[in-house]
């Protein structure tokens, strides 16, 4: 057997689960589709004395879409999110970048608060979150808090999450009408983690940019607000030339790692060619490849 | 507890398994239950070589742990035939040619067979979206896509198609 030696409980409430996690001193992890913590108890990178699971926990399973905007219980699955067809209304930028998570199997099981505890800079929902500004809700002994993505969101595999807190939901804010938004990555193989990815939206005000945000993952330690771009494009009128000007602010803005996947350089150009692309579609023009 | 008792339906049959509480889904289907259709490469949720059908969905059996599938319903690759015959998804696997080494075949037929039950028109771009979670290294992807396509035909059957047996 590959993953290390633990112990194991499945709770029944909350209560429960967030006792026994804070029973173990920062030693037990939660579980629920174990797609990102499976992998690393196969590799022995995670060895926690207790596995918590979630799975008979009530409670964290259900999408709420209303005036407040949507909130998506922790144990929400990526298949959840496809099959709601309510949430290419009401979050487009989340539909949109659903399947781009991992593969078929892997999205029967895997959750979104598993994807925000885990914090892969190259993961597609954290950097969804950050461009929405999306708040984690988060439980533990001292009771439940909310935490905005940008704080929540540290670094590599690291979030503000205390040892023994578990991530409830995960709300996104009401989509206004008309706001255009796009999303794409480039990975080598379909369903791999992306080399780089783009998450972007801006609001239409009587023809010009408002409101842009842009957001790049898989260059650094987690995802990011690229400013430089969105200065380009806020009050100026979409164009195949504004958003080339835009991605090239973008690529002299950022530093991207070197890794064995792809040297920085290469990302940094990556960045601009999919942030102009993006932009372009997004913006209904024709695709600037 | 660092051991359990599970309960689970594989293949329709009820069974009670004695696991250790870190032991893969997948390892149990084939070092506990004896069916080792299941096949385990990577062990890490890349190559798709051990997805079973759990609660009707395609999920990758190394990536989860035996425990968590007490109480489900669990549908290996031995699951697929009916009476010793191949289900239609198996029989167009062999009609074209679909499998040569044949490791990554029985990952390949529970996730294609839960596709065509819950989507029996999946169009091509669709079959290779999904496909692209299965890793083929010998016999490569187009005849496996062939054979898919052709199979559609059972699952939209007037009966409901293969499932309605499970």
């Amino acid at each position: 057997m590959k993953p290390p030696p633990f112990d194991y409980a499945c709770p029944t409430s909350l209560a429960e689960a967030i006792d026994l996690i804070a029973r173990h001193d920062g030693d037990a992890k939660p579980i629920a589709g174990g797609q990102s913590l499976m992998p690393m108890l196969a590799f022995r990178l995670a060895a926690p004395t207790l596995l918590v699971d979630l799975r008979r926990v009530p409670g964290l399973d259900g999408i709420t879409v209303d005036d407040d905007g949507v909130m998506l219980g922790a144990r929400v699955r990526w298949c959840d999110i496809e099959a709601d067809a309510r949430l290419a209304a009401a979050c487009p930028l989340l539909a949109a970048a659903i399947p781009h998570v991992a593969h078929y199997q892997i999205r029967n099981r895997g959750t979104v608060g598993g994807s925000l505890a885990h914090a892969d800079p190259a993961a597609e929902l954290p950097a969804v979150a950050l461009a929405c500004a999306a708040e984690i809700v988060a439980q533990g002994p001292e009771g439940r808090r909310t935490i905005a993505a940008d704080d929540f969101l540290v670094g590599p595999l690291t979030t503000a999450l205390e040892p023994t807190e578990l991530i409830v939901a995960v709300r996104f804010p009401p989509w206004p009408a008309g706001r255009h938004h796009g999303f794409a990555e480039f990975s080598r193989r379909k369903g791999d983690f992306a080399i780089v990815g783009v998450a972007l939206f801006f609001d239409d005000a009587d023809g010009a940019i408002a409101g842009a945000t842009v957001v790049a993952f898989g260059i650094g330690d987690r995802p990011q607000r690229l400013a430089a771009a969105e200065e380009v494009l806020n009050g100026a009128a979409p164009s195949a030339e504004l958003f080339a000007r835009a991605a090239a602010a973008a690529a002299d803005s950022v530093e991207p790692q070197t890794d064995i996947h792809a040297d920085g350089d290469y990302r940094r150009a990556l960045l601009a060619t999919l942030l102009e692309r993006t932009l372009a579609q997004s913006a209904g023009l024709a695709s600037a490849s | 507890m660092t051991t359990a008792r599970i309960t689970l339906t594989i293949n329709g049959t009820a069974t009670t398994l004695d696991v250790p509480v870190r032991m893969t889904l997948a390892d149990a289907l084939r070092e506990k239950a004896r069916l080792t259709g299941t096949h385990v490469a990577c062990e890490h949720g890349v190559c798709g070589a051990c997805t079973v059908l759990v609660d009707g969905l395609a999920v990758r059996s190394c990536l989860m742990l035996a425990v968590q599938a007490d109480g489900a319903a669990v549908t290996t690759v031995e699951g697929l035939a009916r009476d010793g015959a191949l289900s239609p998804l198996q029989a167009a696997f062999r009609d074209h040619h679909a499998l040569q080494c044949g490791f990554c075949t029985p990952g390949i037929l529970t996730t294609m067979h839960a596709l065509l039950t819950a989507e029996p028109d999946a169009d091509e771009a669709r079959i290779r979206d999904v496909l692209s979670g299965n890793l083929c290294r010998c016999t490569g992807y187009l005849p496996i896509v062939e054979a898919v396509l052709a199979a559609r035909d059972a699952y939209r059957a007037p009966d409901g198609g293969p499932e309605a047996a499970r």
